[in-house]
């Protein structure tokens, strides 16, 4: 039996990578992609806890992750494509319109 | 050393190096097939873990539909290597720290409230997806029509979004 912590530690370095993924990435596609990673560690960090209390309760909460995460990745998806033919770009940096 | 701890260790590390992958690789259709290898090894895991509706619900909606997307938006937007412009001073210089001072803060927090119910931790369900459908059928069956309700509004709004002005 692998203890809970070991399945704990590993989600928060996936978290803090996707965290470091969102402040360095450039491309508006990398950002929403590590978007997605950092919801696949909260994800993991919800199922080990679910086991270690030995209650269902956190993989029903990782399913409705999981349906909130495709419906934002199909709205977002249609707002990056809107960007991209808008400013024909796929910076962030160039997508700067609120900025004084 | 068992064997689980083998399989747990060898899926961790390709967990990893996939998201250190989709960090440093330049082109964004990398990074997507990166993040396909994080989504596999996290199904892996879930499965190591015995909760294997969700490992498959991992690798057919996550490693599926959701990445299919992501490639298709790629290709369709034809989306180059990414450039390098200058970034904001606060992001360089302190993006690294703070990232690893909220990674071990997350850690330590939450190996700590693990750690409280660890004397209690039950040996597992017998029929864990039985019980799954037992649960999201009967005690949360209302947020499981709500999010029907999400979707809908979600494929409307990517419909509206997506659609070309001049087809009024």
């Amino acid at each position: 039996m692998i203890p809970a912590h070991y399945f704990i530690v590993l989600s928060a370095i996936l978290f803090g990578l996707g965290v470091v993924a969102f402040i360095f990435k450039r491309n508006i596609i990398s950002i929403f992609m590590s978007i997605e990673l950092m919801l696949n560690a909260v994800n993991l960090a919800f199922v080990s806890f679910s086991q270690t209390w030995g209650q269902l309760n956190g993989q029903i909460f990782v399913l409705f992750v999981i349906v909130v995460a495709a419906a934002e990745a199909a709205v977002g998806l249609g707002i990056i494509i809107l960007i991209a033919s808008n400013r024909q770009s796929l910076n962030v940096e160039r997508v700067d319109l609120l900025k004084l | 050393m068992s064997v689980e701890l083998i399989v747990f260790f060898a899926l961790a590390a390709l967990a990893v190096g996939g998201a250190l992958s989709l960090i440093f690789q330049r082109h964004p259709i990398h990074s997507a097939l990166s993040l396909i290898v994080v989504m596999i090894a996290l199904a892996g895991l879930y499965l190591l873990m015995g909760a294997e509706f969700v490992a498959a619900v991992q690798i057919i909606v996550y490693g599926g539909a959701i990445m299919v997307l992501f490639v298709f938006v790629i290709m369709l937007l034809n989306a180059g290597v990414e450039e390098r412009t200058n970034m904001s001073k606060l992001a360089g210089y302190a993006g690294i720290p703070l990232a690893l001072a909220l990674t071990s803060f997350l850690a330590a927090a939450l190996t700590r409230s693990s750690d409280a119910v660890q004397a209690s931790a039950a040996t597992g369900t017998a029929a864990p997806t039985k019980a799954l459908a037992m649960l999201l059928f009967q005690d949360f069956v209302y947020p499981f029509e709500l999010t029907s309700f999400l979707i809908l509004v979600a494929i409307l709004g990517a419909i509206v979004l997506a659609q070309r002005e001049t087809s009024r």
